[in-house]
């Protein structure tokens, strides 16, 4: 390639672009001589300036940002699911103005195209009727919803969201290799990727105009206000309904609901009556009028659609069907993504449109049909063989990668069933730059366009999803199959008016409840979250120090050493544990300790107290800030740390537990600090500072409640408040008096103190003060009056009185009667929580189970 | 030919259903040979909301929701229908099954395009290689489609034990045809079966059989409840009935509720309760003429 900059040293230059070599197909950035193509110089000559050393920092800038913002994808299959990370490459994907003029058309008129066979084939049906489609092209795909077909109405429910997937082959001539009308993904993930290049290299992304994204999401906010039903509520309350934390693409869910403004919610937060949808939240029900669709179509209504699905809301198609309520994509829409369509769409923009189709697909036959059956059974070993729908247990397969039997096999099972596979010629696809640490590399691209409607037709997103093989001779290029995405620049010719939505996001992401929207199982999360983080840090305090006694020898073999073991296993409840190990043995201790700290599948372990923390904050991702994110990822990095130990060297433990506890101090300086103090920030500190009582007065008993056997008292003391982390504080006041009363003070009755027990149960009341009325339950006057005996009982402990012990035995039974209080008293009170905000009701369920009926 | 027919449905909750959202195919639709005089829906308690609106095949479905907290769900349909007796098929159509089963790729009028639809395999009428050969041999070359299909009734009938004790919804077609006993739920999913794996097209047809026919005229079967059989499609003619359980092609004696490709379609009564426990069902039907 030839360079047009004169200050860039050739050296640099070979060692950018010299493997550059497009395996024979389009190239994006070369043409066929090997010249880099004008739009995209600009850009080539940057990069060779700031030379592979430089731009290797920018690759692990972008993934850093993207591992702290915690972008992810699910992979289903692989360990029952998994997390990863969002792979994103340094380039971005260059496409100039005019091309990008054709193209944009091109996908105004296909969804339009689209639209219009929508109200076709949920209406009239003429196209059955008069024998454009056949039957059997619509009957037999999962995604035509026959109780969606409303023959004798007028629909008028319009494709909302539209994307496309697009390639480009040999000529460079775009064409779509699949339609996206279902729930198409991958929008928030084309912004984040926007974001986090332009923060990479950003006098690159400023100087080379490129078009902004966010026209497009207020477009997308614009089109669903205006979709809802009127109604007397002057603002429409929209909801983003996902199918939960273990979809593929959950976090875009999180992402785009905080991006837009929209309350995150799941099926079962949405309730049908009065031919409505509402919303539980925790001060009651409030109506929904337009719902933001994530799951698709037949999960999303269990009295009428597939009757299996518990994602759903029931009675949701009766609400849509009395128009009160807008689903956007509407139910059925999934039809549109049959691949056996795409053959129709020339005679269908003839019929529908009276224009010729602009966009082409790829070629594609379809063997329900007899003569493109034999076509495609004469040709395999040039066709790419797919199922019609992913539901069909069928992987795409490449006819000339399959040997004889394999493609016999593969003819026997189309001739069984032709309606179910299409086939498509093998494009060659055009290929991109990657950047793979030393040099770019050419990869097949895929380009995912997106598109919302508005109100005289179509917006095209002025950018898109660009995802490319994680290997050269990659063909299939999916998230799912490991594929790497890159951001895309659609290149202006002037320099555009900047346009964002982030300012009103800065609101949005911290305020999502805007509406005071908090739905039960959200409240219920968060409140499970401050529990989980808490007991964590609590147990980590707990578990460093018996390791570093265990380390050090300091008070090994100590009844009070021995004593704090065994308050290990009664604060994680992870029996027998050294309540059965015989005292003054370090290598059974070790062995216990690693139990108790790595264990996975040992309930009430630490590593498990780990995952549920980070499954529960998770799921409330939508709730929770960027910079909280960044604290919830080290989190997990510890957490893996301390697993990946090994059984006989425990002792390492005691590194990660000092970075472990200050990352989980920080997640609780930080929920303090940021989040805004609406509903759900109460329920995590009303978690918390519960969860903290209990461990306090837990290890109070464990420790103190007899004096037994224990001829000095201050290694006690002092570990106790090592634990509740008041050990300064104890110092600072009292000097080196070892006066149990005194400790009992401090972490009893100092208001002062955040560690005490009378602090939590100020808080505790303050939250409780707060939470929304339930009086029609009862079940208010159930919580206040568990709060305020408790925090009676805290505020008028005598601690001289506490601490006495007995002469006989030694000891403090009325320490030991006051913490038996709290310790019932405490999880009472979570558990009346519990019952009034968090229970949603009944799980509804089936009437009939189909085929168990009462006919003859 | 006129009747009335009352058809109650009765769940006994353990405890309270806090909400329900139930679709009801009970009403009864219109026919060539068959005219609603009139069909209503008396539910206790009474629902929050009563939508009724008409299916992709013609049927009459009803959508309601309870509300309010209840342990019992009373749902009675009372129709009175009449019968047109003069309106008998032509049996004589001379066509051969193969020819009937081409027609059915090539005819382009609306009928034929509309009948398609139930040439597709579904759930309740998978076809095993058991269900295929069964059907075969009803139709060797050169038969004419009603003899063939007259004649798989017959042998549906003649080979297959009634036992209402053997199957439950969730019997597959395998058990049936392995243990050759059924209902007539089973029988018409069968008969449909073989009938799509030759390439025609069939329906699921619902609906009621008269309690107690006059004097002189025997007692059929599947009487108590509602009752299935099923339809034929005869290119250029239209559909056709047949009732294997009582082996006679239903004239002046079978009042249709609904039609679809099989059970799930017409479900008389089906919904999403929340609570409820445990429940009892108890069902009454009851034909009479008038």
């Amino acid at each position: 390639m030839k360079q047009k900059s004169t200050e860039i040293t050739p050296d640099s230059a070979r060692s950018l672009c010299t493997d550059y070599i497009p395996p024979g197909c389009h190239d994006e950035m070369c043409d066929p001589a090997g010249e880099v193509r004008p739009h995209w110089l600009y850009l080539m000559e940057a990069l060779e300036q700031m030379g592979p050393v430089e731009l290797r920092k920018r690759r692990d800038e972008t993934w850093r940002q993207m591992r702290e913002n915690d972008v992810t994808y699910n992979f289903y299959g692989e360990r029952g699911g998994t997390t990863r990370p969002w792979k994103l490459d340094l380039i971005p994907h260059l496409l100039e103005s005019d091309t990008w003029a054709g193209l944009e058309s091109g996908l105004m008129q296909r969804a339009e195209l689209l639209n219009l066979l929508l109200q076709d084939l949920y209406g009239p049906r003429k196209l059955v009727s008069q024998g454009v489609l056949p039957p059997e092209l619509l009957h037999s795909h999962p995604g035509y919803l026959i109780p969606c077909i409303n023959p004798g109405m007028a629909i008028s429910s319009q494709l909302v969201f539209y994307a496309a997937d697009l390639v480009r082959d040999r000529n460079g001539e775009t064409c779509v290799l699949s339609d996206r009308t279902q729930a198409p993904s991958g929008s928030g993930y084309a912004l984040e990727n926007r974001i986090v290049i332009s923060r990479v290299l950003p006098s690159l992304f400023r100087d080379s105009h490129t078009h902004r994204l966010a026209s497009y999401f207020r477009t997308v906010r614009h089109t669903l206000d205006s979709h809802a039903p009127s109604s007397d509520e002057k603002e429409a309350t929209i909801v983003l309904l996902s199918p939960g934390p273990a979809n593929e693409s959950y976090f875009e869910h999180a992402y785009l609901a905080n991006y837009l403004g929209y309350t995150l919610v799941e099926g079962s937060d949405l309730v049908v009556r009065e031919e409505r949808v509402w919303l539980k939240t925790l001060e009651g029900l409030r109506p929904v009028h337009v719902i933001l669709r994530r799951m698709d179509d037949s999960y999303c209504d269990p009295v009428e659609l597939r009757e299996d699905s518990y994602l759903g809301v029931p009675g949701l198609m009766n609400a849509v069907r009395a128009g009160n309520v807008a689903v956007a994509n509407p139910l059925g829409s999934g039809i549109l993504e049959s691949p056996a369509l795409l053959r129709y769409l020339p005679e269908l923009a003839r019929l529908l449109l009276g224009q010729e189709l602009m966009l082409p697909s790829v070629e594609t036959w379809w063997c329900g049909d007899p003569l493109e059956r034999q076509h495609v059974l004469a040709n395999l070993e040039n066709l790419v063989i797919k199922p019609v729908h992913q539901s069909m247990g069928f992987r795409s397969r490449f006819g000339d990668e399959l040997s004889t039997a394999d493609r016999e096999e593969l003819k026997a099972r189309i001739q069984a069933n032709p309606l179910h596979y299409i086939a498509q010629e093998r494009l060659p696809m055009s290929s991109l730059p990657v950047f793979d640490g030393d040099s770019l590399k050419p990869r097949h691209a895929v380009l995912r366009a997106f598109l919302v409607a508005e109100e005289h037709g179509y917006m095209v997103m002025p950018g898109g999803l660009t995802r490319v093989g994680s290997s050269n001779d990659q063909l299939i290029v999916t998230s799912q199959a490991g594929g790497i995405s890159k951001d895309t620049w659609v290149l202006a010719t002037e320099p555009e008016k900047q346009v964002s939505l982030l300012g009103e996001r800065q609101h949005a992401v911290y305020v999502p409840e805007r509406h005071g929207a908090v739905p039960g199982r959200v409240a219920d999360n968060m409140f499970w979250t401050g529990r989980y983080a808490e007991r964590a840090e609590f147990v980590s305090r707990l578990l460093r120090l018996a390791l570093q006694f265990l380390e050090t020898g300091e008070g090994a073999g100590t009844q009070a050493f021995d004593r704090l073991l065994v308050s290990v296993t009664k604060q994680t409840m992870t029996w027998p544990g050294f309540l059965n190990l015989p005292t003054g043995d370090p290598e059974a201790a070790r062995n216990e300790l690693y139990r108790v700290i790595c264990d996975r599948s040992s309930s009430g372990s630490l590593m498990q107290t780990l995952s549920s923390f980070l499954r529960t904050a998770r799921s409330v991702r939508d709730r929770l800030s960027s910079d909280t994110w960044r604290i919830i990822n080290d989190i997990d990095d510890e957490s893996n740390a301390l697993y990946n130990i090994k059984p006989g060297n425990i002792i390492d433990a005691l590194d990660e537990f000092d970075n472990l506890i200050t990352a989980l101090t920080a997640f609780s300086g930080l929920t303090l600090e940021n989040i805004t103090r609406g509903r759900s920030w109460r329920f995590l500190d009303m978690g918390r500072r519960i969860e903290r009582a209990l461990q306090i007065s837990r290890l109070l008993e464990s420790m103190l409640s007899t004096s037994h056997g224990i001829d000095d008292e201050s290694l006690l003391r002092d570990s106790v408040l090592t634990i509740v982390d008041s050990l300064m504080t104890y110092r600072r006041r009292y000097r080196e008096d070892a006066e149990i009363p005194l400790m009992l003070d401090l972490v009893i009755c100092d208001e002062n103190n955040p560690r005490s027990l009378a602090y939590q149960m100020t808080r505790i009341e303050e939250h409780v003060a707060g939470l929304p009325d339930k009086r029609d339950t009862g079940s208010r006057s159930e919580i206040e009056r568990l709060a305020l005996e408790t925090a009676t009982l805290v505020r008028l402990a005598d601690i001289n009185r506490l601490s006495t012990t007995t002469k006989q035995t030694g000891s403090r039974e009325l320490l030991h009667e006051f913490l038996g209080v709290l310790a019932g008293r405490l999880p009472a009170l979570s558990n009346a929580i519990t019952a009034a905000y968090f229970q949603a009701a009944e799980m509804p369920h089936q009437l009939v189970r189909l085929r168990s009926g009462e006919d003859s | 030919m006129r009747y009335r027919v009352t058809h109650s449905t009765t769940y006994d909750y353990s405890s309270n259903v806090s909400l329900c959202h139930n679709v009801a195919r009970l009403l009864v639709r219109n026919t060539r040979q068959q005219r609603c005089l009139s069909s209503a829906l008396h539910i206790e308690p009474q629902p929050s909301s009563v939508n009724e609106w008409t299916d992709l095949f013609g049927n009459r479905q009803v959508n309601f929701s309870i509300e309010k907290p209840h342990n019992r769900l009373v749902v009675r349909a009372t129709s009175e229908v009449e019968l047109e007796t003069g309106a008998a098929l032509d049996m004589l159509f001379p066509v051969s099954w193969e020819s009937a089963a081409e027609m059915m790729k090539t005819e382009k009028d609306t009928d034929t395009l509309e009948a398609r639809l139930y040439l597709l395999r579904t759930d309740f009428t998978e076809a095993g290689p058991a269900v295929v050969e069964y059907a075969q041999s009803s139709f060797p070359a050169g038969r004419s489609l009603i003899e063939g299909v007259e004649d798989l009734m017959h042998r549906i009938n003649r080979d297959f034990t009634y036992d209402p004790g053997f199957s439950t919804i969730a019997t597959p077609l395998q058990d049936v045809i392995a243990h050759r006993r059924g209902v007539c739920q089973d029988f018409a999913h069968l008969a449909i079966a073989c009938l799509r794996s030759m390439g025609l097209a069939a329906r699921y047809v619902s609906g009621y059989i008269e309690t107690l026919p006059p004097e002189g005229k025997e007692k059929l079967v599947g009487v108590d409840a509602s009752h299935a059989w099923f339809s034929i499609y005869v290119p250029q003619r239209g559909w056709m009935d047949f009732d294997p359980t009582n082996a006679r092609i239903p004239l002046d004696q079978h009042i249709t509720t609904a039609w679809g490709r099989d059970y799930a379609d017409v479900a008389p009564l089906k919904g999403v309760v929340y609570g409820g426990g445990k429940h009892r069902l108890g069902v009454a039907v009851n034909v009479e003429r008038l």
